[in-house]
């Protein structure tokens, strides 16, 4: 039996890891509820995103935090560039030609990373990398923290986006119902560059908040991917509560199924999970039935 | 003349379904396009609203060339359709469909609109926060024509608007649209309903295979017993 004083900052772990998870699914449900694709360049746009805050602090000094609103609009830009300029354009409106171009362009996108920054792994040096808050006699380290709540409130901007503006609405629109919505005026192209841009702009808040605590190397992106898909499809495909719960959910079994089986393999109960889904509930937790 | 269409060729590449199309719609009127299954009406309907592009020919909006302008520009211009088969957006709800209607054009006097178009239909305001997809055929119908007056439409397009409602539910909409208009819309209404729609209308025109084999009044497609007989089976 494992004593409360262990599994207790295990949770808090999972939690903080689980609200980055979230916020990474989050912009994947965007992009999946939208286009109807999975975005596979999501993971090389994360560790794109990564090595700028890295670089951003390595040459020019520039703290983490304080490069958010820097890194939050490059990304964005860069997504509705690569969705107006080259997704859009590449695939003709048939859903299996933006996967094979999204696979290619996070090939690219890896060695293009292995070229200009090699395959070494890399971490930031902050004044409070080591710093630790005290939860409940749990001490959590505070750029982990940091991370949970900088996630839940982007989290929050994008749901208010999403739910609250014309923008959001016509983003919800032209995932239903595309004549629909070119028949009231909106600008299809536009919308679906809009929901790529603000599905990396996620990736670029996210990368802010993980460094601190976490390290690049150009493959970072990969597992980060794959658990942010296992988060949608638990979540329910393209529903964004779904995405949230998903996330803390697959945080948490990582974390405490790491005092079991050792750090490396706490992954094995998110795979796990993703099979059971699968099998039992295909819809997901959200989703409805197909 | 509100809207004025010349020779216009378009359809689907490489298939040409509209094979030169001369018509108008002035300001105020009710005008009536009939025609059997397949004849190309919304085809007519979506190449005016720039949703294909046109072959050829020409189309004009107040006076302005429309015939290359984009569907987003023609919206803003007031013309406005409101399609068949509703296309209402399913997932979202009744308010935010509605809101929707007012994206590109009227947004300053969303709110007054709303409250206009709920005036209008108190059955889209009882299932305001409804999701649109669990509608009536009915209720979507009022909610699409609701989405398209959100629009403060210049010139409204209404691609049959009576199909798959109750004999009831036709007369009322038919009711509706005769009220839009004498409120001031005007209207292009394309229909099946041929008997209703010559009630209601000041000028109707018939197509067939892509070109116009009748352009007259109501009066005078009555009289023409070769039309009769092929429109409304007597
Ligand atoms: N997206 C499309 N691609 C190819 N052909 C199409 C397309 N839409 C319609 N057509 C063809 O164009 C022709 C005209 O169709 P259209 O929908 O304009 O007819 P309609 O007069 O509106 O008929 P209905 O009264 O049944 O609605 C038909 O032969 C149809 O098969
Ligand atoms: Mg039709």
């Amino acid at each position: 039996m494992l004593e409360l004083s262990i599994l207790f900052p295990a949770l808090l772990n999972g939690l903080t890891m689980g609200a980055v998870y979230a916020l990474i699914a989050l912009g994947l449900t965007l992009i999946y509820g939208v286009l109807h694709i999975i975005n596979f360049a999501h993971g090389a746009a994360l560790m794109m995103a990564l090595y700028g805050v890295y670089y951003l602090k390595d040459s020019a000094g520039i703290d983490p935090y304080l490069a958010l609103p820097v890194v939050i609009p490059v990304m964005f830009a860069a997504g509705y560039a690569l969705q107006r300029g080259v997704i859009g354009r590449a695939s003709h409106g048939k859903d299996e030609n933006i996967l094979l171009v999204t696979l290619g362009i996070s090939i690219v996108l890896e060695n293009l990373a292995l070229f200009l920054f090699r395959s070494d792994t890399r971490t930031i040096d902050t004044p409070y990398t080591l710093s630790t808050l005290d939860i409940a006699g749990a001490m959590i380290s505070l750029p982990k923290v940091v991370a949970f709540g900088g996630a839940l409130v982007t989290a929050a901007v994008l749901l208010l986006i999403v739910y609250g503006t014309d923008l959001g609405r016509a983003i919800r629109a032209c995932a239903k119902e595309r004549q629909g919505a070119k028949l009231v005026g909106i600008d299809v192209d536009h919308v679906f560059a809009m929901s790529f841009g603000i599905g990396l702009a996620c990736l670029g808040a996210a990368a802010c908040f993980l460094l601190p605590a976490y390290y690049v190397n150009p493959t970072v992106g990969n597992g980060f991917v794959l658990i942010a898909f296992t988060v949608v499809v638990l979540g329910g495909m393209g529903s964004f509560s779904g995405a949230l719960l998903g996330g803390f959910i697959i945080g948490i079994v990582e974390s405490v199924g790491g005092l079991w089986l050792g750090e490396s393999l706490g992954q094995i109960g998110i795979f796990l999970i993703f099979i059971a889904v699968l099998l039992f509930r295909p819809q997901g937790l959200f989703g409805a039935k197909a | 003349m509100l809207l004025e269409i010349s020779s216009l060729r378009g359809g689907y590449k490489p298939i040409e379904v509209l094979r030169g199309i001369t018509m108008h719609v002035d300001d105020g009127e009710i005008v009536a396009v009939l025609g059997s299954n397949g004849a190309g009406k919304s085809t007519l309907n979506n190449t005016v609203c720039g949703l294909f592009p046109a072959f050829g020919g020409e189309i004009r909006f107040e006076g302005r060339d429309i015939t290359r302008a984009r569907h987003t520009d023609i919206v803003a211009a007031g013309l406005i359709q409101v399609p068949e088969g509703r296309r209402v957006f399913p997932n979202l709800s009744v308010l935010e469909n509605l809101r929707l209607g007012s994206y590109r054009r009227g947004r300053e006097r969303r709110e007054q609109n709303l409250e206009k178009i709920f005036a209008l239909f108190p059955r889209l305001r009882e299932r305001a926060e409804q999701r649109a997809g669990t509608l009536s055929g009915g209720e979507q119908q009022m909610l699409a024509i609701g989405r398209g007056l959100m629009g403060e439409p210049r010139l409204l397009i209404l691609d049959e608007p009576s199909l798959g409602l109750s004999p009831l539910l036709v007369e009322e909409m038919f009711a509706l649209i005769k009220r839009l208009n004498e409120d001031g819309l005007s209207i292009l209404l394309v229909e099946q309903n041929v008997g209703q729609s010559l009630e209601i209308a000041r000028r109707a025109y018939v197509i067939e295979n892509g070109v116009l084999n009748f352009e007259g009044t109501p009066a005078e497609l009555l009289a023409n017993p070769q039309l009769k007989r092929a429109y409304l089976g007597i």
